[in-house]
């Protein structure tokens, strides 16, 4: 194997992360100027309160979403000029890159859209409630749950079409099981968390069971989903998210003001009116299923769930129903980003994309960890 | 195969089950053990039965009489006593060796985080052993047991060392919470860095896979011998700062206004953890939940008294590693089951027990 | 401030049984709040008086007894009902990072919120009031973390005061405070007491306050009622010696005309 072709990006992919990066710093030096802080909507049915930052920021990730979409449709290993990525994407089905564009390169942007955005959302709602920097739906064995059954279909050669279903059963089964049994008398984040370590750590013996026994030909692809890749993205996938985000996105939205409660602690909580445990039930369920999506259809893309909300709490402060739909955004601008860098960085070598939120994830949030030790 | 997985769902379920249809009031840590003397007869005993069991029962039937044969009356054509001499008792010797470091190394790490929760991995231990085996597999093709040994070790300890040296930042120094939070980022992000390179090549994950399973068949003992000098070293380090830790567990405060310097202890020991870790890790592969459940059992038998709490491990760590190593040898007969699958097996419904029934400091 | 619902014409508690799921704390304990009045829970520690108010607040859920509020037991009512009813602020609040002071008080609404209507002008004009009695409003958009602990207390209060109830329970509202800040917030109780008309119950861990602003003291011990009434009537040398198990006498303030409790020093 050649290490070396694996150490050198190419100058034209590392110029436009630079670049990236930069936009993304004056994008937030100018959030900061805003004025005035809050608005007040308030029509016959409705009324609500919304901070101007947020509102900018959201429109703002918004046009870099759409951005990036058509960087991904021209950039490949195949470049193709913009005007007709576009017209293919839109609506020309008989153009000579209808292939390229219409069953590789779109459906797989839109489903790195889709599941960054249920990956953010979730890992807001767990942060939030746990009141923890380092929660991710992990935590509650979304993703060891879905492995288990991913890595036994795969290894065991069963088809494949069941797997997004059965990752999807087995990371809710997992996350129902963890529940039960940090239940006592309500649930306290620490028993959650700790019986979390303990469900993991057996499914995890399950898997390297599963990996030592199998050849090692079905073993590699269980390895692959497990590192968590959007390889294969495909317009079923992209329905199955959309409806689960139609679905569980607004019902996040609406439960964000019993979570915010929650966050005051149990008993200014109950005297404000909050059914605590019921509350606390919706929220985990809604964040588990958002995130069992997401981990069944690209696998366990860790690091997205943990960054992307502390990103977006540096920037807009405490959680609100914006501010939830400005993290959902951000976290699919991050995984798309993530997912193009991957493949174009080290060309032609593609990597998952799970490396590239691993390798900039973890050195950010050592960095952030250390910054908040500095000023405790 | 199908006895096997009976065999493993009755070991995992049957604690949590437990757990959860007795109607157990919290307990209270009342030392059971108060006359050490007897106390440590009793733990030597155990140590030698777990050790004969170790050699008598595996894939292949052998009998007392040639197991004792193989060891004080050598008889190099029979083949009962060539599988014990030449594969069990090494086999044994290393559990021995790995059981006692995971132990002695989890009390120390509990001791320093005040966190009954602390097991060595989650000092980042385990994860940088790994990435340092998988890198030098995937780059050097590195695949015999003398280089696993200094990559895993040298690993280890630069993950450690990573964690300490992030958790230190800020005001003082390197507190348990800030630890275990250090410890949860690299063992992640290492982990992370270490699927890719399994991913990206098919070899490297055929040949990795087996070390990271944890286990202790098919590694003789001339590789490893290497690491005894820093096994014994760290191990007698390890018991004597029993002392020390009893004080550092009185809180930040009272423990400086007696005159420890706290820091240092905690250097200290954490330099003997690296050591203990290290090695069990080069010499075992990562095997979970040893760290974790021996000192508690032994807690719950001898009171909080580290100097005991320690002493104790040394002796009862081995037996849970080998006596995970013999179920494993037995359950799915002939194949076997590696060592660390069965103690997370076994760990993870003790952790569960642990939480519902006992009271545990906030995390 | 307009009050939504009428204000409760009896809030009492009924043969109360209270624990923490170990030994009976309190046993058998009834006790009636006068509407309109600051009454003020007194003892030494240990005696129970948190754990009344928590039960008073909903919190803690009887063994036996229950609480009533215009004969109605509070557990057979949604809690929201409650919550307009009564607010409690606790003793040792917590408060999410970074959050800011318009926001922290912004929550007490709550109760007064739908799904879809979550900033009413009622919302509004309760949560701009409530700064501005707690004189918070030129602080409004500052960080609570950067506050100072009466600062911060004051921030509490001011969501409780959002909170618009009738009945307002506060546990050691003073503790960690210096004596300016305990003034002022005491002060300030006692004007929405006096000219708003709330009913407040607290724990205070100072005799001497208590007896100064409380219209109705209450002092318990080992989880019973000794004495309750005014200060006055309760507090007396036999009381303290009953009560705190000290020798005290007692002069009258010549500021306040309130009962001055000074200890003497052991025999």
């Amino acid at each position: 194997m050649n290490s070396l072709a694996i150490i050198t990006p190419s100058i034209q992919s590392s110029i436009a992360v630079i670049t990236g990066l930069l936009i993304t710093v004056a994008l937030i030096r100018l959030g900061d100027q805003i004025h005035p802080r809050f608005l007040t909507i308030r029509t016959r049915r409705l009324s609500g309160l919304v901070q101007t930052k947020v509102i900018w920021l959201t429109i703002g990730t918004l046009l870099a979403i759409i951005f990036l979409i058509g960087v991904g449709l021209v950039v490949g290993d195949y470049p193709i000029p913009a005007s007709e990525a576009l017209a293919t994407a839109l609506w020309d089905r008989n153009g000579e890159y209808d292939f390229i564009i219409n069953s590789l390169r779109f459906p797989r942007i839109v489903v790195a859209i889709l599941t960054g955005m249920c990956f953010a959302s979730s890992g807001l709602i767990f942060q939030s409630l746990i009141n923890n920097p380092l929660v991710s739906p992990d935590i509650i064995g979304i993703n060891s749950g879905a492995a288990v059954c991913a890595v036994i279909i795969l290894a065991a050669g069963g088809n494949i079409g069941y797997l997004p279903w059965a990752a999807f059963l087995g990371a809710i089964l997992t996350a129902g099981l963890i529940y039960v049994l940090s239940w006592k008398r309500g649930i306290s984040a620490t028993r959650l968390v700790l019986v979390g370590i303990g469900i993991n750590a057996l499914l995890g013996a399950v898997i390297t069971f599963i990996t030592v026994r199998y050849p090692i030909e079905r073993v590699v692809a269980a390895a692959r989903w497990q590192a968590g890749t959007l390889f294969g993205a495909s317009w079923d996938d992209v329905r199955t998210l959309s409806i689960g985000l139609a679905v569980l996105l607004p019902t996040a939205f609406f439960l964000t003001n019993r979570l915010r409660i929650l966050q005051l602690g149990d008993e200014t909580a109950i005297t404000v009116g909050s059914t605590i445990e019921r509350d606390r039930l919706a929220l985990l369920t809604v964040a588990s299923l958002l995130a069992a999506l997401a981990v069944a259809v690209v696998g366990p893309l860790g690091f997205v769930a943990l960054i992307v909300p502390q990103a977006a709490r540096l920037l807009v402060g405490t959680v609100t129903g914006g501010v939830l739909i400005f993290t959902a955004l951000l976290g699919g601008f991050f995984l798309l980003g993530a997912d193009l860098i991957a493949q174009r960085l080290f060309a032609p070598v593609m990597l998952p994309a799970g490396v590239i939120t691993a390798t900039f994830g973890g050195p950010y949030f050592l960095y952030l960890l250390a910054r908040y030790n500095r000023a405790t | 195969m199908i006895t096997g997985a009976l065999i493993f769902s009755a070991i995992t379920i049957t604690p949590i089950l437990a757990g959860t249809i007795s109607k157990r009031r919290e307990k209270e840590i009342n030392p059971v053990i108060t006359n050490h003397v007897f106390g440590l007869v009793v733990a030597c005993l155990l140590v030698l039965t777990t050790i004969f069991i170790s050699l008598r029962y595996g894939s292949l039937q052998i009998s007392w009489a040639t197991a004792w044969n193989a060891l004080f009356d050598y008889d190099p054509t029979n083949q009962g006593q060539i599988v014990v001499r030449e594969l069990r008792w090494p086999r044994t010797i290393l559990g021995l060796a790995a059981g006692s470091c995971l132990a002695v190394a989890g009390a120390l790490t509990q001791g320093i985080t005040r966190n009954p929760l602390g097991a060595p991995g989650i000092l980042g231990v385990n994860a940088g052993a790994a990435f340092a085996i998988v890198t030098a597999i995937y780059a050097a093709d590195i695949v015999t047991p003398e280089g696993y040994v200094w990559f895993s070790f040298f690993g280890a300890a630069a993950a450690a060392i990573l964690v300490y040296s992030v958790a230190h930042v800020g005001s003082g120094g390197a507190t348990p919470v800030k630890l275990a939070l250090a410890g949860v980022i690299v063992t992640a992000l290492l982990g992370g860095w270490t699927t890719s390179l399994l991913v990206l090549d098919q070899e490297t994950l055929d040949e990795a896979r087996f070390w990271l399973a944890g286990s202790i068949a098919s590694r003789g003992t001339e590789e490893i011998a290497v690491l005894f000098p820093f096994i014994i070293i760290g191990l007698i380090m390890g018991v004597a700062l029993g002392r020390q830790i009893n004080i550092l567990n009185l809180g930040e405060d009272v423990a400086a206004s007696l005159g420890q310097r706290t820091n240092f202890v905690r250097t200290i020991a954490g330099v003997v953890v690296i050591l203990l870790c290290g090695s069990a890790v080069a010499i075992a592969g990562p095997v979970a939940f040893v760290g974790l459940a021996i000192p508690h059992m032994v807690r719950s038998l001898v009171g909080p008294d580290y100097r005991w709490i320690l002493l104790y491990s040394l002796l009862l760590g081995p037996c849970l590693l080998l006596g995970a190593d013999v179920v494993g040898r037995i359950a799915v007969r002939p194949d076997e089951l590696q060592v660390g699958i069965v103690t997370a097996a076994v760990g993870a419904p003790f952790l569960i027990y642990l939480v519902r029934f006992t009271k545990l400091s906030e995390v | 401030m307009q009050h939504k619902t009428p204000p409760p014409q009896t809030f009492t508690g009924k043969d109360l049984y209270l624990s923490y799921g170990g030994p009976t704390i309190v046993e058998g304990l009834s006790i009636s709040i006068p509407n309109g009045e600051i009454s003020v829970i007194v003892g030494p520690n240990g005696c129970g008086k948190s754990t009344l108010l928590k039960s008073l607040a909903r919190i803690l859920i009887p063994i036996s007894g229950s609480v009533l509020i215009n004969g109605d037991d509070i557990q057979s009512r949604p809690t929201k009902d409650i919550a307009r009813q009564l607010g409690l602020l606790p003793q040792n609040p917590r408060s999410p990072d970074t959050i800011i002071v318009s926001d922290l008080v912004r929550r007490g609404r709550y109760p007064h919120q739908g799904i879809f209507s979550q900033w009413s002008k009622d919302d509004e004009k309760a949560v701009k009031e409530a700064l501005a009695t707690t004189g918070l409003s030129e602080l409004s958009e500052r960080s609570v973390d950067e506050l100072s602990g009466g600062q911060r207390q004051r921030v509490w209060i001011a969501m409780i005061l959002a909170q618009d109830t009738p009945i307002m329970l506060l546990d050691e509202p003073t503790t960690h405070l210096d004596i300016a800040h305990q003034i002022e917030i005491l002060e300030l109780l006692k004007k929405l007491s006096t000219q708003n008309g709330r009913t407040i119950v607290m724990v205070l861990h100072d005799l001497n306050l208590a007896a100064r602003y409380a219209t109705n003291l209450v002092a318990m011990r080992d989880g019973k009622i000794m004495k309750g009434g005014k200060p006055e009537d309760v507090v007396t040398s036999q009381m303290i010696h009953d009560v705190f198990s000290i020798e005290a006498q007692i002069i009258k303030d010549p500021v306040t005309g309130s009962p001055l409790c000074i200890p003497l020093p052991p025999q």
